[in-house]
């Protein structure tokens, strides 16, 4: 079980550091923000794998990842607006 | 028993990470956000492979499914020639991502074997919670703070859109059998988004899976022009967007006021409290989301 805790751990960190890589390769708005999305995805699969440690699993870090995927649409949506705004404001 | 398992998530991880890879690296734009949809699926898988149905359920609903739905209205709104073309592949970008990763890969995988506390914490205070769902205690009663703000920031996001005066997003001609399904699944959505936020209480599902389910079934009604767009002007509109909030800092205060202290329920009404809440949460969490998607509707003139 440890051996694919770990792997889940090192694919959390490497997903994070592929959306930081698509965030500073792209310049459209639109890959801009789902690589944003990927980082977050990775920092939420590092917690949910570590709620998986022990026999039972960690209910608080389930309700933070809860919490931070609707956080995380809400800003996402929120970015999309503002860059579609922002494309039409240049025309 | 354990290297089949190994070997599965294994292949799940090589599946995630790859999808990952292609959704930064792809030429179009296009196939990129077809990509970050499959990308979503596979982590939904993972979550559940990894013993959270309430993340898959919430992942499927939200993360790949109204993400999508989001990106591609985004890409429709924009000119086509304005999508600039990722011709730049910087040497310096790479290299710095492969020395961070090993960095970061060495620094995570001793953390698999180190304690946790917070279970036992969680697990001694369930009795008095009102619900025998660990994950929905912590979110509506041990952690309610967190989830009030949550409901605010779903607020803000949909204000600041209001703001923006975007025209909405323009539906064409629904296709036929989206129309023919469209009168299926809308009250299917009904079903099983009722059935996800009654058994939040004993097991995996909850306000935001629900309220995720009904957004969709609203999309897809909307898709179809059998309901009006969402304006401003209705105010049952306003009210059911505001009443999750709205209801959660009512407890909120009378608990401080009258109670023990800030969102510290009274243990005989707890269960029927975070019924309420959940229940006026889902709404709102439903009519925000459609709203996030579909955009203002102008006021006819």
């Amino acid at each position: 079980m440890t051996l694919s805790l770990q792997l889940f751990l090192a694919s959390g960190g490497i997903l994070w550091l592929t959306g930081l890589y698509g965030l500073w390769r792209n310049s459209d708005p639109i890959r801009r923000i789902i690589s944003l999305n990927i980082m977050g995805s990775g920092v939420f699969l590092v917690m949910v794998t570590l709620a998986r440690r022990e026999t039972s699993t960690d209910p608080v870090l389930h309700a933070l990842v809860v919490t931070g995927l609707v956080v995380a649409v809400s800003a996402t949506a929120f970015a999309l607006r503002l860059a579609v705004a922002s494309q039409q404001e240049k025309r | 028993m354990a290297a089949s398992e190994l070997i599965l998530d294994l292949i799940l991880c090589l599946v995630l990470l790859s999808l990952a890879v292609a959704v930064v690296e792809v030429k179009r734009l296009y196939d990129s956000i077809i990509l970050f949809i499959a990308f979503g699926l596979i982590l939904s898988i993972t979550w559940a492979r990894l013993g959270a149905p309430d993340l898959a359920l919430a992942e499927a609903a939200i993360g790949a499914g109204i993400t999508g739905v989001l990106l591609m209205a985004a890409y429709a709104n924009l000119a086509p020639k304005k999508h600039l073309q990722n011709s730049h592949r910087s040497w310096l970008a790479v290299g710095f991502s492969l020395a961070a990763m090993v960095w970061l890969v060495l620094s995570l995988i001793p953390l698999a074997d180190s304690p946790e506390s917070l279970v036992a914490v969680a697990e001694q205070a369930m009795a008095d919670s009102g619900v025998t769902h660990p994950v929905t205690a912590v979110l509506l009663n041990f952690r309610a703070w967190d989830t009030l703000l949550e409901l605010v920031v779903l607020l803000l996001a949909l204000l600041g859109m209001q703001q923006l005066r975007l025209p909405s997003l323009k539906i064409a001609y629904p296709w036929p059998l989206l129309n023919a399904w469209g009168r299926y699944l809308a009250p299917l959505t009904i079903v099983i988004g009722g059935y996800l936020l009654w058994r939040g209480s004993s097991g995996p599902g909850g306000a935001f899976q629900s309220g995720a389910l009904l957004a969709a079934g609203l999309i897809v009604l909307r898709l179809n022009h059998v309901i009006p767009g969402l304006s401003w002007q209705h105010a049952w509109l306003r009210c059911s967007v505001l009443c999750g909030a709205g209801f959660f800092l009512i407890i909120a205060c009378l608990t401080a006021w009258l109670g023990q202290g800030w969102l510290d329920y009274p243990a005989s009404y707890s269960a029927s409290l975070i019924f309420i809440i959940e229940f006026l949460a889902t709404i709102s969490i439903a009519v925000t989301l459609a709203w996030l998607v579909t955009g203002q509707q102008e006021a006819a003139s």
